[in-house]
């Protein structure tokens, strides 16, 4: 760590850079915003914008269940409500006639409530307040192993099944006929992204972090042509929004994530407004 | 290439049920394709035909058997299909070029890495073959309706197909592009000897092209030539009359 500590150093000749917090911080900003970016543009091909918005929200339960269950921190309860939460919500989505926003939304308002119900018994929902908007000081250096080892296996994961999502996205039965198994490919990326999702939540907030997904990839399409670029595009404006919303927020003295979230909101009117032209 | 081109080869349908539930979709469907034969498929909506489809792609559980027969020995072996469908369910903003769209049916290499040359002209000269060379770096969302029928059909002969299964292709497509879409389609027929499935609702049409025609509703209520087909009493109870050759001309629904 002190290795990449000192490049940091000698790269960014700033003054928010001599903290290790914000070291730790930014290091965490450049895992996260790459797999946000790539995961987003199948996200929103997918029209899975909701699904993930419900996500995030299903991680109060996943809290709760860890407190519970009296884990110190509450992440592996996280990690595995979300995975399931998101298989559930895609098998019931496939499985009945109702509509996916009604299904989602079911879902959704379930989580959130049982989360807060459990929480806020005896009066100390606060406590766990900073987990609504984030706090990316949190970051450890054991944390950011993990997030590297995490934005490694998706992007192998990526490498193969990207194809085939996205000729799913274009027609399910097309990719059937190509014999891709569609429920497990759509499997496979709900899970990567409840792993993404859960795993960022402590840091950018539960209730932005869906923008995160989304607006880079959103504001991408607005201008590129074809996959090569939407791809490129998407990890670039994820990349400078959080490495930007970082900085600002530490001058500032604002939440990060909002922050992060407030400028891929500008970047999407921005690329809206060129595309229109 | 020529593609099983004795003709003795076939695609059999026996007994398949689709069922939601425990409501049949369909029920009991048995049918046959010949390879270098289009056989058309007809009924009125809600019969069943893209449920049929569905099964024939893998992409809905049914009971039943679904064998490919094969023209040398008389074995079954794996059937490879290929599918047009009738439109593309995808946000017409979504960044996907025709030859990311076209690379990505047959390469597992991720497009958003670029294209490789030799995949570039590959997919080129398929696109030429269907005159549609001039779309490779279009929009896919930014294609007409015949444009699209002629890059989907492209994008569905390769790998060759045993089977290759058109679902109402001609939708969206204005009467030119619907003309060059059947000729291509026959001489696909032809030149591969592939058996095709064509659902359609444009009886005139498939009057002249199909070679056999199968009629559903729920299962299969009559099959034969067009002209066999066209006079049975379940043509007449499905479309409301029966074809004259000298009506031929109304005859479109």
């Amino acid at each position: 760590m002190n290795t990449l500590y000192n490049i940091l150093e000698a790269l960014l000749p700033f003054s928010f850079i001599q903290f290790d917090f914000m070291k730790n911080a930014l290091l965490a900003v450049l895992l996260v915003t790459p797999l946000f970016g790539m995961l987003g543009t199948m996200a929103v091909n997918n029209k899975m914008a909701f699904f993930s918005d419900a996500l995030g929200h299903s991680a109060m339960t996943g809290i709760a269940l860890g407190v519970m269950l009296g884990a110190g921190d509450p992440i592996i309860c996280m990690l595995a409500f979300g995975v399931l939460f998101g298989l559930g919500i895609r098998k019931v989505k496939s499985s009945t006639k109702a509509s996916a926003d009604t299904v989602i939304s079911v879902f959704s308002s379930a989580a959130m409530a049982l989360g807060i119900v459990i929480l806020s018994k005896n009066g100390g929902f606060s406590k766990y307040s900073s987990y609504l908007i984030g706090d990316i000081l949190t970051v450890s250096p054991s944390y950011i192993k993990v997030l590297a080892a995490v934005l490694a296996v998706s992007y192998v994961v990526w490498y193969f099944i990207y194809n085939r999502l996205m000729l799913l996205s274009i027609n399910p039965s097309l990719s059937a006929s190509r014999g891709i198994n569609n429920a497990l490919t759509e499997n496979i990326f709900v899970v990567i992204v409840a792993v993404a999702v859960m795993l960022s939540i402590r840091q950018i907030g539960m209730l932005t972090i869906n923008s995160l997904l989304i607006l880079p990839a959103a504001s991408a399409r607005n201008i590129a042509r074809d996959s090569k670029q939407y791809h490129i595009l998407s990890t670039v404006i994820a990349m400078l929004c959080g490495v930007f919303g970082l900085i600002i927020s530490f001058y500032a003295d604002t939440a990060a994530g909002a922050t992060m979230v407030l400028l891929a909101a500008a970047v999407y009117f921005a690329t809206y407004f060129v595309s229109k032209n | 290439m020529i593609h099983n081109s004795c003709g003795l080869c076939k695609v059999n349908i026996e007994n398949l049920s689709v069922y939601d539930g425990s409501e049949a979709i369909i029920h009991d469907v048995n049918m046959e394709f010949h390879c270098g034969e289009l056989t058309a498929l007809i009924g009125r909506n809600g019969s069943g035909k893209t449920t049929l489809i569905k099964a024939l792609l893998g992409e809905r559980k049914h009971s039943g058997k679904i064998t490919y027969l094969d023209h040398s020995d008389g074995k079954i072996k794996k059937l490879i299909t290929g599918y047009v469908p009738q439109q593309l369910s995808f946000d017409k903003s979504t960044p996907v070029s025709v030859l990311d769209f076209m690379a990505a049916t047959v390469k597992s290499r991720p497009v958003w890495l670029g294209h490789k040359k030799a995949v570039r002209e590959a997919v080129q000269r398929r696109l030429d073959d269907f005159s549609a060379g001039h779309l490779t770096d279009k929009s896919l969302g930014d294609l007409s309706g015949g444009e699209l029928q002629r890059v989907l059909l492209a994008a569905a002969i390769e790998p060759l197909p045993d089977l290759l299964i058109l679902d109402e292709p001609v939708s969206g497509v204005d009467i030119n592009g619907l003309d060059t879409f059947y000729r291509k389609v026959a001489e696909l027929r032809h030149k591969y000897h592939m058996a095709i499935l064509l659902v359609s609702h444009d009886l005139s049409l498939i009057k002249s092209y199909a070679d056999r025609i199968v009629l559903m509703d729920r299962t299969v209520i009559a099959q034969g030539t067009p002209d066999e087909v066209y006079q049975t009493e379940a043509f007449r109870d499905t479309f409301g009359y029966t074809f004259k050759e000298d009506e031929s001309n109304e005859y479109s629904l």
